[in-house]
């Protein structure tokens, strides 16, 4: 079974800078479950994505285009990052998620991929 | 307003009745029959009954048996409804049931352990045994318990409704197994006890929260199952090893809600009276013919426990009772401590770090405990490189808050080069 794993933050944590000394312990938490998650076999494709101010929205209401600078709404948590893992169970994949950073400062959302066929 | 009292005093006690016997009265319940969901529906019924009677006509002076005589009512009703068709004898057993539980119903302890035995049957689905139990036997609602074991509160109720339908199909009796049959099953359910308490322990953080709750259940599960099978060294041994666990309980942690490792804690922090009270089970249980890895496991804890006595732990002996339980109850966990002990023992971090190397490294990858004791002996080593890679990978592999803090301030530690801060212990609990 493939799962998303969403990696919702705080935006203060998705601002924080890699040299920032203060934030060594933050990125020693995600360099450790991203080494654990990789060598376990299991991640297909992800990506960690910019801080949410370098997001732009588009929205179209009424027939007019609005696009917005920063992401859709004001939420606390907001995506990071996302991994697609392959697993046997939901059980596995909400482990996985359990063991995330994320979980513990924001939250972390294990969605099942819907199967297409290709044809 | 005197209503309104009799059904805080009705709610008071009907609770109460609940807390204290339910897992007795659904025995009893379901005892005759072996349908855990029926009875337990018969349970709630009565447990309703209750609500609405008790504030009219007052509490009665036995609540337990009237609820156990109201459920066994409904119990038979429904027999009547649905299988008695099928099962001819079940009515009458089951009504035959009735009148005894007026009398004595404290004394019942083998009914809830066979209760308990049927819920850790080989039949069952072994990640869902302790959930099953801590429901079955305490009437723990699955919303509670499912953060605790990684599920949604829906899908551990469907395994736990799949689990007693199974129970029903199969027509797993309450009968009492024969000795050698005995042991497996009771060792099935002390693994499940255990399984109920360490989860409760490790995420119990504030006392009277969820795992802290879940830690005290099966702590008295245990003692039950003591209770009914003294003449079992496993369940001696189960108790034991529960009883040196609760010792250090106060001492694992820190002022600052940190978790704190078995060798940093203070010895005089343990509980002198929980370690006697396990020492006691173990010469116990040593009288007893049957050796298992409880009673191993607790003696491994008891020695350890010699510390709040003499100040050292005793590494040889504590490395003598891994290498039993490696050779006759073969497990990672075990194998694992072997090596750490064997290190300690010799003084020698190298022979630990070999021996932890020479594991099949496919069951051992994603073993946080493995990567946690590697880390340690490599610090111990002077190999701060390499117990950081190793320490970071048990720390992503934990999903457990404290421990996820504890191994972020051990790698802190590491990366300031603070290699004089006290060397890591390792090892849980």
């Amino acid at each position: 079974m493939h799962y998303m794993l969403l990696f919702n933050s705080p935006v203060e944590d998705l601002e924080r800078k890699r040299e920032d000394p203060e934030s060594s312990g933050f990125w020693d938490a995600w360099r450790a479950y991203m080494g654990a998650i990789y060598a376990a076999g299991i991640v297909k494709s992800g990506n960690a994505l910019e801080a949410p101010y370098a997001a732009t929205t588009v929205r179209l209401r009424d027939g007019k285009r609005q696009i917005h600078d920063g992401p859709y709404a004001d939420t606390k948590e907001i995506l990071g990052g996302y991994l697609i893992i392959e697993v046997a169970s939901l059980d596995e994949a909400i482990l996985w998620a359990a063991r995330s950073p994320s979980s513990s400062a924001g939250s972390t959302e294990v969605r099942p991929v819907m199967a297409m066929s290709t044809t | 307003m005197s209503d309104d009292k009799a059904r805080v005093a009705a709610f008071a006690a009907a609770e109460f009745a609940a807390r204290a016997s339910y897992g007795r009265l659904l025995a009893r319940v379901a005892a005759r029959s072996g349908d855990v969901a029926a009875a337990e529906d018969a349970l709630a019924d009565a447990f309703a009954s209750a609500l609405t009677t008790w504030p009219v006509r007052g509490v009665p002076t036995a609540p337990e048996a009237w609820i156990l005589s109201v459920a066994r009512r409904k119990r038979v009703d429904v027999a009547r409804h649905l299988s008695i068709a099928r099962r001819p004898d079940v009515l009458a057993t089951v009504e035959s049931g009735i009148d005894v539980a007026h009398r004595d119903i404290e004394r019942e302890p083998d009914e809830r352990v066979g209760l308990m035995l049927v819920c850790a049957h080989p039949a069952i689905e072994a990640a869902v045994r302790p959930a099953l139990i801590l429901q079955t036997a305490l009437g723990v609602e699955a919303a509670v318990m499912a953060p605790l074991f990684l599920l949604s509160p829906s899908a551990l109720t469907k395994r736990l409704v799949r689990a007693k339908a199974k129970i029903r199909a199969a027509g797993l009796t309450f009968e009492r197994p024969d000795d050698s049959e005995m042991a497996v099953r009771l060792h099935d359910l002390a693994e499940a006890i255990y399984g109920a308490y360490t989860l409760g322990q490790e995420s119990g953080i504030v006392e009277g929260d969820t795992g802290d709750e879940l830690r005290r259940e099966a702590v008295y599960l245990a003692e039950v199952v003591a209770q009914a099978l003294p003449h079992h060294g496993e369940a001696l041994g189960l108790l034991a090893l529960v009883r040196f666990c609760e010792a250090r309980r106060a001492a694992r942690t820190s002022e600052d809600g940190s978790f704190v490792p078995m060798l940093e804690q203070d010895p005089a922090l343990w509980d002198v009276k929980a370690m006697k009270e396990g020492y006691e089970l173990l010469a116990e249980a040593a009288a007893r013919a049957d050796r298992g890895p409880f009673q191993l496991e607790a003696a491994i804890h008891g020695a350890h426990c010699y510390r709040a006595r003499s100040g050292e732990v005793p590494w040889n002996e504590i490395a003598h009772l891994y290498a039993t339980l490696v050779h006759e109850f073969p497990s990672v966990g075990a194998a694992v401590g072997l090596a750490v002990a064997t290190a300690h023992a010799r003084g020698n971090p190298a022979v630990g770090l070999a021996m932890l190397e020479a594991m099949d490294l496919d069951r051992v990858r994603g073993h946080q405990p493995w990567w946690s004791a590697l880390g340690y002996l490599h610090r111990r080593a002077g190999n701060f490189r390499e117990a950081h890679r190793c320490l970071s990978r048990a720390l992503g592999l934990t999903a457990h808050p404290r421990l996820q803090a504890y191994f972020r301030g051990q790698l802190a530690a590491l990366a300031e080069g603070d290699v004089a801060a006290r060397a890591p212990a390792c090892g849980t609990s």
